[in-house]
Protein backbone atom coordinates (compact mmCIF):
# COMPACT_ATOMS: atom_id res chain seq x y z
CA UNK A 1 0.00 0.00 0.00
CA UNK A 2 2.54 2.38 1.40
CA UNK A 3 5.54 3.49 -1.22
CA UNK A 4 8.43 2.25 -0.47
CA UNK A 5 10.61 6.21 0.35
CA UNK A 6 7.97 8.30 -0.46
CA UNK A 7 7.89 11.29 1.75
CA UNK A 8 6.09 14.05 0.31
CA UNK A 9 6.69 17.69 1.72
CA UNK A 10 3.69 18.54 -0.73
CA UNK A 11 0.07 18.61 1.55
CA UNK A 12 -2.67 20.06 1.13
CA UNK A 13 -2.91 23.15 3.98
CA UNK A 14 -5.11 20.87 6.67
CA UNK A 15 -7.96 23.81 6.15
CA UNK A 16 -8.41 22.94 2.77
CA UNK A 17 -8.17 19.17 2.60
CA UNK A 18 -11.75 18.71 2.63
CA UNK A 19 -12.64 20.31 -0.56
CA UNK A 20 -9.77 18.17 -2.41
CA UNK A 21 -11.61 15.55 -4.18
CA UNK A 22 -9.83 11.57 -3.88
CA UNK A 23 -6.61 11.77 -6.21
CA UNK A 24 -6.43 15.29 -6.96
CA UNK A 25 -3.26 17.69 -5.98
CA UNK A 26 -3.76 21.81 -5.36
CA UNK A 27 -2.68 23.70 -8.26
CA UNK A 28 -2.28 27.04 -8.39
CA UNK A 29 -1.73 27.58 -11.68
CA UNK A 30 -4.05 26.77 -14.55
CA UNK A 31 -3.00 23.98 -16.76
CA UNK A 32 -4.88 24.08 -20.67
CA UNK A 33 -6.05 20.30 -21.92
CA UNK A 34 -7.38 19.44 -25.27
CA UNK A 35 -7.20 16.92 -27.59
CA UNK A 36 -6.40 19.42 -30.64
CA UNK A 37 -5.13 22.39 -31.32
CA UNK A 38 -6.81 25.64 -30.33
CA UNK A 39 -9.21 27.18 -32.42
CA UNK A 40 -9.85 30.79 -32.80
CA UNK A 41 -13.58 31.82 -33.08
CA UNK A 42 -14.12 35.38 -33.19
CA UNK A 43 -17.01 36.80 -31.77
CA UNK A 44 -18.78 38.24 -35.28
CA UNK A 45 -18.77 34.69 -36.33
CA UNK A 46 -19.59 33.10 -32.88
CA UNK A 47 -23.38 31.37 -31.93
CA UNK A 48 -24.73 29.68 -29.57
CA UNK A 49 -27.97 27.13 -30.66
CA UNK A 50 -30.12 25.35 -28.21
CA UNK A 51 -31.53 22.30 -29.75
CA UNK A 52 -33.95 19.61 -29.26
CA UNK A 53 -32.21 16.25 -31.36
CA UNK A 54 -31.45 17.63 -34.64
CA UNK A 55 -33.79 20.22 -34.39
CA UNK A 56 -32.39 24.34 -33.45
CA UNK A 57 -34.89 25.70 -30.84
CA UNK A 58 -32.88 29.17 -30.80
CA UNK A 59 -29.91 30.62 -31.95
CA UNK A 60 -28.11 33.34 -30.41
CA UNK A 61 -25.28 35.82 -32.31
CA UNK A 62 -22.39 37.37 -29.72
CA UNK A 63 -24.10 40.51 -29.22
CA UNK A 64 -27.32 38.70 -28.13
CA UNK A 65 -26.27 36.41 -25.96
CA UNK A 66 -24.40 39.07 -24.46
CA UNK A 67 -27.09 40.67 -23.38
CA UNK A 68 -28.95 38.28 -21.47
CA UNK A 69 -29.16 38.57 -17.80
CA UNK A 70 -25.01 37.84 -16.80
CA UNK A 71 -24.20 35.50 -13.05
CA UNK A 72 -20.92 35.08 -11.26
CA UNK A 73 -19.82 32.12 -10.34
CA UNK A 74 -16.43 31.26 -8.13
CA UNK A 75 -16.35 27.48 -7.55
CA UNK A 76 -13.52 25.14 -7.56
CA UNK A 77 -12.39 23.45 -10.53
CA UNK A 78 -11.07 19.53 -10.72
CA UNK A 79 -9.31 18.04 -13.90
CA UNK A 80 -9.28 14.29 -14.79
CA UNK A 81 -5.30 14.65 -14.36
CA UNK A 82 -5.49 15.47 -11.28
CA UNK A 83 -4.97 18.93 -10.47
CA UNK A 84 -7.77 20.99 -8.45
CA UNK A 85 -7.71 24.71 -8.14
CA UNK A 86 -9.93 26.93 -5.74
CA UNK A 87 -12.06 30.10 -6.46
CA UNK A 88 -11.77 30.30 -10.02
CA UNK A 89 -14.27 33.23 -10.60
CA UNK A 90 -16.32 33.22 -13.87
CA UNK A 91 -18.74 35.34 -15.19
CA UNK A 92 -21.62 34.45 -17.96
CA UNK A 93 -24.88 33.23 -18.58
CA UNK A 94 -26.60 30.50 -16.32
CA UNK A 95 -28.35 27.63 -18.13
CA UNK A 96 -31.72 28.29 -16.51
CA UNK A 97 -31.75 31.90 -18.33
CA UNK A 98 -30.87 31.05 -21.45
CA UNK A 99 -33.65 28.50 -21.52
CA UNK A 100 -36.11 31.15 -19.98
CA UNK A 101 -34.79 33.52 -23.05
CA UNK A 102 -35.67 30.51 -25.28
CA UNK A 103 -38.99 30.55 -23.18
CA UNK A 104 -39.04 26.16 -22.43
CA UNK A 105 -38.43 24.01 -20.22
CA UNK A 106 -35.88 21.03 -20.71
CA UNK A 107 -37.61 19.27 -23.00
CA UNK A 108 -35.48 15.84 -22.07
CA UNK A 109 -32.93 14.34 -19.61
CA UNK A 110 -29.51 14.47 -21.09
CA UNK A 111 -28.14 16.81 -22.68
CA UNK A 112 -24.69 17.40 -24.81
CA UNK A 113 -23.00 19.97 -24.99
CA UNK A 114 -21.61 20.74 -28.54
CA UNK A 115 -17.96 23.08 -29.29
CA UNK A 116 -16.63 24.63 -32.46
CA UNK A 117 -13.84 22.26 -33.00
CA UNK A 118 -16.49 19.53 -33.33
CA UNK A 119 -16.09 18.27 -28.94
CA UNK A 120 -18.96 17.39 -27.13
CA UNK A 121 -19.18 15.67 -23.85
CA UNK A 122 -23.00 14.97 -22.26
CA UNK A 123 -23.93 15.96 -19.19
CA UNK A 124 -27.65 15.28 -17.64
CA UNK A 125 -30.04 17.98 -17.73
CA UNK A 126 -30.45 18.20 -14.00
CA UNK A 127 -26.62 18.62 -13.69
CA UNK A 128 -26.94 22.27 -15.49
CA UNK A 129 -30.10 23.84 -14.10
CA UNK A 130 -31.27 25.32 -10.41
CA UNK A 131 -27.97 27.01 -10.37
CA UNK A 132 -25.67 24.48 -11.28
CA UNK A 133 -23.93 25.73 -14.22
CA UNK A 134 -23.26 28.66 -17.20
CA UNK A 135 -22.14 29.57 -20.30
CA UNK A 136 -19.31 31.48 -18.87
CA UNK A 137 -17.55 34.97 -20.64
CA UNK A 138 -15.43 36.31 -18.73
CA UNK A 139 -12.60 34.58 -16.15
CA UNK A 140 -11.60 37.07 -13.55
CA UNK A 141 -13.34 39.87 -15.08
CA UNK A 142 -11.76 39.43 -18.57
CA UNK A 143 -12.59 37.60 -21.81
CA UNK A 144 -11.68 34.00 -21.95
CA UNK A 145 -8.67 33.29 -23.88
CA UNK A 146 -8.84 30.84 -26.92
CA UNK A 147 -6.51 28.28 -25.26
CA UNK A 148 -9.08 28.23 -21.77
CA UNK A 149 -11.80 28.12 -23.91
CA UNK A 150 -12.96 31.45 -25.48
CA UNK A 151 -15.19 33.16 -26.47
CA UNK A 152 -17.77 31.02 -24.55
CA UNK A 153 -17.10 27.88 -22.13
CA UNK A 154 -19.35 25.48 -20.39
CA UNK A 155 -19.09 25.84 -16.96
CA UNK A 156 -20.00 22.77 -14.95
CA UNK A 157 -18.00 22.93 -11.57
CA UNK A 158 -19.28 19.85 -9.95
CA UNK A 159 -17.98 17.51 -12.35
CA UNK A 160 -14.79 17.15 -13.64
CA UNK A 161 -13.46 19.85 -15.93
CA UNK A 162 -13.45 18.13 -18.98
CA UNK A 163 -17.52 18.58 -18.84
CA UNK A 164 -16.74 22.58 -19.21
CA UNK A 165 -16.96 21.84 -22.72
CA UNK A 166 -14.32 24.63 -24.40
CA UNK A 167 -15.42 26.85 -27.05
CA UNK A 168 -19.17 25.62 -26.73
CA UNK A 169 -21.63 26.46 -29.56
CA UNK A 170 -25.00 24.98 -28.11
CA UNK A 171 -26.70 22.27 -26.06
CA UNK A 172 -28.39 19.64 -27.57
CA UNK A 173 -30.95 18.27 -25.80
CA UNK A 174 -31.07 13.94 -26.50
CA UNK A 175 -33.89 11.27 -25.25
CA UNK A 176 -30.94 8.98 -23.96
CA UNK A 177 -27.36 9.71 -22.19
CA UNK A 178 -25.07 9.79 -25.62
CA UNK A 179 -21.15 9.44 -24.50
CA UNK A 180 -19.43 12.75 -26.25
CA UNK A 181 -15.92 12.59 -27.82
CA UNK A 182 -14.12 12.00 -24.22
CA UNK A 183 -16.09 9.13 -22.77
CA UNK A 184 -16.25 7.43 -26.70
CA UNK A 185 -13.10 7.12 -25.44
CA UNK A 186 -13.08 5.99 -22.35
CA UNK A 187 -13.90 8.38 -19.85
CA UNK A 188 -16.72 8.31 -17.67
CA UNK A 189 -20.44 9.22 -18.44
CA UNK A 190 -20.83 11.43 -15.05
CA UNK A 191 -17.55 12.41 -14.12
CA UNK A 192 -18.04 13.21 -10.05
CA UNK A 193 -14.72 14.26 -8.97
CA UNK A 194 -15.75 13.35 -5.36
CA UNK A 195 -16.69 9.56 -6.38
CA UNK A 196 -13.13 9.53 -8.89
CA UNK A 197 -15.35 8.86 -11.85
CA UNK A 198 -12.39 9.21 -14.21
CA UNK A 199 -12.59 6.31 -16.46
CA UNK A 200 -15.69 3.94 -17.46
CA UNK A 201 -14.53 1.60 -15.55
CA UNK A 202 -15.05 3.73 -12.57
CA UNK A 203 -18.21 3.17 -10.55
CA UNK B 1 -12.59 4.07 -35.67
CA UNK B 2 -8.99 4.03 -34.27
CA UNK B 3 -10.21 5.12 -30.55
CA UNK B 4 -11.42 1.82 -28.36
CA UNK B 5 -12.72 2.76 -25.03
CA UNK B 6 -10.14 1.69 -22.78
CA UNK B 7 -11.48 -1.38 -21.04
CA UNK B 8 -11.23 -2.64 -17.33
CA UNK B 9 -8.09 -0.97 -16.34
CA UNK B 10 -8.14 -0.72 -11.84
CA UNK B 11 -5.11 0.45 -9.78
CA UNK B 12 -3.01 -2.87 -9.45
CA UNK B 13 0.95 -3.23 -8.42
CA UNK B 14 3.68 -3.58 -11.05
CA UNK B 15 7.26 -4.09 -10.01
CA UNK B 16 9.98 -1.89 -11.53
CA UNK B 17 12.08 -4.55 -13.43
CA UNK B 18 15.15 -2.57 -15.12
CA UNK B 19 16.40 1.53 -14.97
CA UNK B 20 18.37 2.23 -17.47
CA UNK B 21 19.41 6.37 -17.96
CA UNK B 22 18.75 7.72 -21.28
CA UNK B 23 19.55 11.50 -21.16
CA UNK B 24 21.04 13.51 -17.85
CA UNK B 25 17.57 13.97 -16.84
CA UNK B 26 15.29 11.09 -18.29
CA UNK B 27 15.38 7.36 -17.85
CA UNK B 28 13.37 4.46 -18.45
CA UNK B 29 11.63 2.31 -16.17
CA UNK B 30 9.92 -0.85 -17.11
CA UNK B 31 7.67 -2.66 -15.27
CA UNK B 32 5.79 -5.89 -14.77
CA UNK B 33 2.18 -5.53 -14.13
CA UNK B 34 0.47 -8.09 -11.67
CA UNK B 35 -1.85 -8.77 -14.26
CA UNK B 36 -0.20 -7.79 -18.10
CA UNK B 37 -2.18 -5.58 -20.26
CA UNK B 38 -2.01 -4.93 -23.87
CA UNK B 39 -1.96 -1.79 -24.94
CA UNK B 40 -1.92 0.69 -28.12
CA UNK B 41 1.21 3.12 -29.10
CA UNK B 42 0.29 6.49 -27.63
CA UNK B 43 -1.50 5.32 -24.60
CA UNK B 44 -0.57 6.30 -21.08
CA UNK B 45 -0.91 4.94 -17.38
CA UNK B 46 -1.43 6.41 -13.96
CA UNK B 47 1.01 5.78 -11.13
CA UNK B 48 0.25 6.56 -7.69
CA UNK B 49 2.79 6.95 -5.00
CA UNK B 50 1.35 6.52 -1.55
CA UNK B 51 3.21 8.23 1.93
CA UNK B 52 3.02 6.55 5.00
CA UNK B 53 0.45 8.78 6.01
CA UNK B 54 -2.18 7.50 3.16
CA UNK B 55 -1.22 10.97 1.59
CA UNK B 56 -1.21 10.33 -2.24
CA UNK B 57 0.26 11.77 -5.52
CA UNK B 58 -0.78 10.58 -8.89
CA UNK B 59 0.56 11.46 -12.04
CA UNK B 60 0.22 10.59 -15.64
CA UNK B 61 2.84 8.52 -18.18
CA UNK B 62 2.80 8.00 -21.45
CA UNK B 63 4.27 4.15 -22.39
CA UNK B 64 7.26 4.22 -24.52
CA UNK B 65 7.12 0.55 -25.50
CA UNK B 66 5.41 -0.71 -28.74
CA UNK B 67 2.48 -2.79 -28.16
CA UNK B 68 3.59 -6.23 -26.74
CA UNK B 69 6.93 -5.33 -25.86
CA UNK B 70 6.25 -4.57 -21.83
CA UNK B 71 5.34 -0.97 -20.28
CA UNK B 72 8.47 1.09 -20.71
CA UNK B 73 8.03 4.29 -19.25
CA UNK B 74 10.71 7.51 -19.59
CA UNK B 75 10.21 9.89 -16.78
CA UNK B 76 12.36 13.59 -17.02
CA UNK B 77 13.19 14.70 -13.59
CA UNK B 78 11.52 18.08 -12.96
CA UNK B 79 13.96 19.17 -9.85
CA UNK B 80 10.98 20.81 -8.16
CA UNK B 81 8.71 18.56 -8.98
CA UNK B 82 7.09 16.00 -6.87
CA UNK B 83 6.73 12.40 -8.30
CA UNK B 84 9.68 12.48 -10.59
CA UNK B 85 12.03 13.03 -8.21
CA UNK B 86 11.05 10.21 -6.69
CA UNK B 87 11.41 7.98 -9.85
CA UNK B 88 14.81 9.30 -10.29
CA UNK B 89 15.98 9.41 -7.01
CA UNK B 90 14.45 6.76 -5.09
CA UNK B 91 13.12 4.20 -6.78
CA UNK B 92 14.85 1.01 -7.47
CA UNK B 93 14.36 -2.39 -9.53
CA UNK B 94 12.28 -4.54 -7.47
CA UNK B 95 9.81 -1.62 -5.99
CA UNK B 96 6.56 -1.71 -6.13
CA UNK B 97 4.62 0.85 -7.82
CA UNK B 98 0.44 1.04 -8.30
CA UNK B 99 -0.21 1.77 -11.71
CA UNK B 100 -3.36 1.96 -13.62
CA UNK B 101 -4.22 1.51 -17.38
CA UNK B 102 -3.85 1.29 -20.35
CA UNK B 103 -5.83 5.30 -20.52
CA UNK B 104 -6.26 7.37 -23.53
CA UNK B 105 -8.01 6.53 -26.29
CA UNK B 106 -7.81 9.34 -28.51
CA UNK B 107 -3.85 9.93 -29.20
CA UNK B 108 -2.95 6.59 -30.50
CA UNK B 109 -1.94 5.55 -33.51
CA UNK B 110 -2.51 2.35 -35.14
CA UNK B 111 -1.43 0.56 -38.38
CA UNK B 112 -5.04 0.23 -39.55
CA UNK B 113 -5.09 4.63 -39.03
CA UNK B 114 -2.55 4.64 -42.51
CA UNK B 115 -0.70 7.50 -42.99
CA UNK B 116 1.62 9.33 -44.10
CA UNK B 117 2.09 10.60 -40.73
CA UNK B 118 3.63 13.39 -38.71
CA UNK B 119 4.93 13.38 -35.26
CA UNK B 120 5.80 16.33 -33.21
CA UNK B 121 7.45 15.93 -30.02
CA UNK B 122 9.03 18.72 -27.69
CA UNK B 123 11.17 16.64 -24.93
CA UNK B 124 9.90 13.94 -23.17
CA UNK B 125 6.70 14.55 -25.41
CA UNK B 126 8.49 12.05 -27.83
CA UNK B 127 7.38 9.20 -25.44
CA UNK B 128 4.41 7.90 -27.08
CA UNK B 129 5.75 9.15 -30.74
CA UNK B 130 8.34 6.51 -30.01
CA UNK B 131 5.65 3.65 -29.19
CA UNK B 132 4.53 4.77 -32.68
CA UNK B 133 7.49 4.69 -34.32
CA UNK B 134 8.55 1.03 -32.64
CA UNK B 135 5.18 -0.13 -33.04
CA UNK B 136 5.48 1.15 -36.89
CA UNK B 137 9.08 -0.94 -36.78
CA UNK B 138 7.70 -4.19 -35.09
CA UNK B 139 4.52 -4.41 -37.94
CA UNK B 140 7.02 -3.66 -40.58
CA UNK B 141 4.65 -1.22 -42.49
CA UNK B 142 5.78 1.01 -44.92
CA UNK B 143 3.52 3.85 -43.70
CA UNK B 144 5.33 7.14 -44.45
CA UNK B 145 6.16 8.79 -41.06
CA UNK B 146 8.50 12.32 -40.12
CA UNK B 147 9.46 12.98 -36.47
CA UNK B 148 10.32 16.88 -36.18
CA UNK B 149 11.96 16.02 -32.23
CA UNK B 150 12.55 19.32 -30.40
CA UNK B 151 15.18 19.12 -27.45
CA UNK B 152 17.39 21.64 -25.76
CA UNK B 153 20.85 20.12 -26.55
CA UNK B 154 21.96 17.32 -28.40
CA UNK B 155 22.67 15.37 -25.06
CA UNK B 156 19.09 15.77 -23.98
CA UNK B 157 17.57 13.92 -27.53
CA UNK B 158 15.36 11.27 -25.79
CA UNK B 159 16.41 7.78 -27.39
CA UNK B 160 18.83 9.20 -29.94
CA UNK B 161 20.82 6.34 -30.77
CA UNK B 162 18.02 4.73 -31.47
CA UNK B 163 16.15 7.44 -33.86
CA UNK B 164 18.96 8.01 -36.05
CA UNK B 165 19.25 3.98 -36.73
CA UNK B 166 15.52 3.89 -37.79
CA UNK B 167 16.67 6.92 -39.68
CA UNK B 168 19.22 5.12 -41.06
CA UNK B 169 16.87 2.72 -42.57
CA UNK B 170 15.59 4.52 -45.13
CA UNK B 171 12.57 2.85 -44.86
CA UNK B 172 10.33 5.91 -45.01
CA UNK B 173 11.00 7.35 -41.57
CA UNK B 174 12.28 11.03 -42.23
CA UNK B 175 14.13 12.06 -38.68
CA UNK B 176 14.27 15.78 -37.98
CA UNK B 177 15.77 17.10 -34.71
CA UNK B 178 15.49 20.48 -33.94
CA UNK B 179 18.25 21.99 -30.69
CA UNK B 180 16.76 25.21 -29.25
CA UNK B 181 19.97 25.88 -27.37
CA UNK B 182 22.95 23.61 -29.64
CA UNK B 183 23.90 24.32 -33.28
CA UNK B 184 22.40 21.79 -35.23
CA UNK B 185 24.48 18.31 -35.59
CA UNK B 186 22.99 16.70 -38.63
CA UNK B 187 22.49 18.52 -42.48
CA UNK B 188 18.43 17.60 -42.21
CA UNK B 189 18.62 18.70 -38.61
CA UNK B 190 17.60 22.45 -37.41
CA UNK B 191 18.77 24.83 -34.54
CA UNK B 192 15.82 27.03 -33.56
CA UNK B 193 11.70 26.65 -32.25
CA UNK B 194 9.31 24.70 -34.14
CA UNK B 195 7.64 27.23 -36.51
CA UNK B 196 5.26 27.06 -39.35
CA UNK B 197 8.63 26.83 -42.36
CA UNK B 198 9.99 23.56 -40.74
CA UNK B 199 6.63 21.92 -40.40
CA UNK B 200 5.76 23.00 -44.46
CA UNK B 201 9.28 21.52 -44.87
CA UNK B 202 8.69 18.48 -42.71
CA UNK B 203 5.48 17.87 -45.19
CA UNK B 204 7.47 18.04 -48.15
CA UNK B 205 9.45 15.00 -47.02
CA UNK B 206 6.48 13.18 -46.94
CA UNK B 207 5.53 11.36 -50.22
CA UNK B 208 1.86 12.74 -50.07
CA UNK B 209 0.00 15.65 -47.51
CA UNK B 210 -0.32 14.03 -44.09
CA UNK B 211 -3.47 11.83 -43.05
CA UNK B 212 -3.19 12.32 -39.42
CA UNK B 213 -0.53 14.74 -37.30
CA UNK B 214 0.20 14.03 -33.63
CA UNK B 215 1.88 16.60 -31.54
CA UNK B 216 2.71 16.05 -27.82
CA UNK B 217 4.77 17.84 -24.74
CA UNK B 218 4.56 20.74 -22.45
CA UNK B 219 1.38 22.33 -22.66
CA UNK B 220 3.81 25.72 -24.60
CA UNK B 221 5.40 23.49 -27.13
CA UNK B 222 2.05 22.00 -28.20
CA UNK B 223 0.30 25.48 -28.84
CA UNK B 224 3.02 26.28 -30.66
CA UNK B 225 3.64 23.12 -32.45
CA UNK B 226 0.14 22.72 -33.60
CA UNK B 227 -0.07 26.58 -34.63
CA UNK B 228 2.73 25.39 -36.53
CA UNK B 229 1.21 22.94 -38.32
CA UNK B 230 -1.80 24.76 -39.46
CA UNK B 231 0.17 27.70 -40.63
CA UNK B 232 2.05 24.75 -42.78
CA UNK B 233 -1.28 24.00 -43.88
CA UNK B 234 -2.34 21.41 -42.31
CA UNK B 235 -5.90 21.02 -41.51
CA UNK B 236 -6.67 21.22 -38.10
CA UNK B 237 -8.81 17.97 -37.62
CA UNK B 238 -6.04 16.25 -38.30
CA UNK B 239 -3.79 16.99 -35.54
CA UNK B 240 -4.16 15.41 -32.46
CA UNK B 241 -2.46 16.76 -29.17
CA UNK B 242 -1.52 15.63 -26.33
CA UNK B 243 -0.67 18.35 -23.60
CA UNK B 244 2.03 17.04 -20.61
CA UNK B 245 0.70 20.32 -18.34
CA UNK B 246 2.70 22.73 -17.10
C1 LIG C 1 -1.11 12.02 -20.65
C2 LIG C 1 0.21 12.45 -20.03
C3 LIG C 1 1.36 11.74 -20.33
C4 LIG C 1 2.58 12.12 -19.77
N1 LIG C 1 3.70 11.43 -20.11
C5 LIG C 1 4.90 11.78 -19.59
C6 LIG C 1 6.09 11.08 -19.96
O1 LIG C 1 6.07 10.15 -20.78
N2 LIG C 1 7.27 11.46 -19.40
C7 LIG C 1 7.33 12.51 -18.51
O2 LIG C 1 8.44 12.81 -18.03
N3 LIG C 1 6.22 13.20 -18.15
C8 LIG C 1 5.00 12.85 -18.67
N4 LIG C 1 3.86 13.54 -18.29
C9 LIG C 1 3.96 14.58 -17.25
C10 LIG C 1 3.85 13.91 -15.87
O3 LIG C 1 2.53 13.45 -15.69
C11 LIG C 1 4.14 14.87 -14.71
O4 LIG C 1 3.38 16.04 -14.88
C12 LIG C 1 5.57 15.23 -14.59
O5 LIG C 1 6.37 14.06 -14.39
C13 LIG C 1 5.80 16.20 -13.45
O6 LIG C 1 5.37 15.61 -12.25
P1 LIG C 1 6.11 15.95 -10.89
O7 LIG C 1 5.28 15.40 -9.81
O8 LIG C 1 7.54 15.57 -10.93
O9 LIG C 1 6.08 17.52 -10.89
P2 LIG C 1 4.96 18.41 -10.24
O10 LIG C 1 5.09 18.34 -8.77
O11 LIG C 1 3.65 18.06 -10.82
O12 LIG C 1 5.42 19.78 -10.76
C14 LIG C 1 5.52 20.07 -12.17
C15 LIG C 1 6.13 21.42 -12.28
O13 LIG C 1 5.16 22.36 -11.86
C16 LIG C 1 5.60 23.04 -10.73
N5 LIG C 1 4.62 22.83 -9.64
C17 LIG C 1 3.38 22.33 -9.78
N6 LIG C 1 2.71 22.32 -8.63
C18 LIG C 1 3.53 22.80 -7.71
C19 LIG C 1 3.40 23.05 -6.32
N7 LIG C 1 2.26 22.79 -5.64
N8 LIG C 1 4.47 23.52 -5.68
C20 LIG C 1 5.59 23.80 -6.36
N9 LIG C 1 5.74 23.62 -7.66
C21 LIG C 1 4.74 23.13 -8.34
C22 LIG C 1 6.97 22.57 -10.41
O14 LIG C 1 7.79 23.70 -10.58
C23 LIG C 1 7.36 21.53 -11.41
O15 LIG C 1 8.45 21.95 -12.19
C24 LIG C 1 2.64 13.20 -18.87
C25 LIG C 1 1.47 13.91 -18.57
C26 LIG C 1 0.25 13.55 -19.14
C27 LIG C 1 -0.98 14.34 -18.80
Amino acid sequence: MVTRGFFSGRRPPSDTDTRIPPGQYLEQGFPVLSAGPTPRVRTEDWSFTLKRGPRPLKTWNWAEFNALPQSNMTRDIHCVTAWTKFNTPWQGVMIDDILADAGIQPPTAYTLALSFDGYSTNVPTKDLVTGKAMVALLYEGKPITADHGGPARLLVPHLYFWKSAKWVNGLQFTERDEPGFWELRGYHMYGDPWREQRYSSDP
Amino acid sequence: MTAEPSPQSPWQAATITRIQKRTPRVASFWFQPTRPFAHLAGQHVDIRLTAPDGYQARRSYSIASAPGGGIELAIERLDDGEVSPFFHDVAAVGDEIKLRGPLGGHFIWEESDGGPILLVGGGSGVVPLMAMLRHRTLRNTAVPVALIFSARVWDEVIFRDELIGLDDRRDGFDLVLTLTREPARRPSDYSRRVDARMMAQAVERLPKAPRLAYVCGANAFVSAAADALIGAGVPAGLIRTERYGV
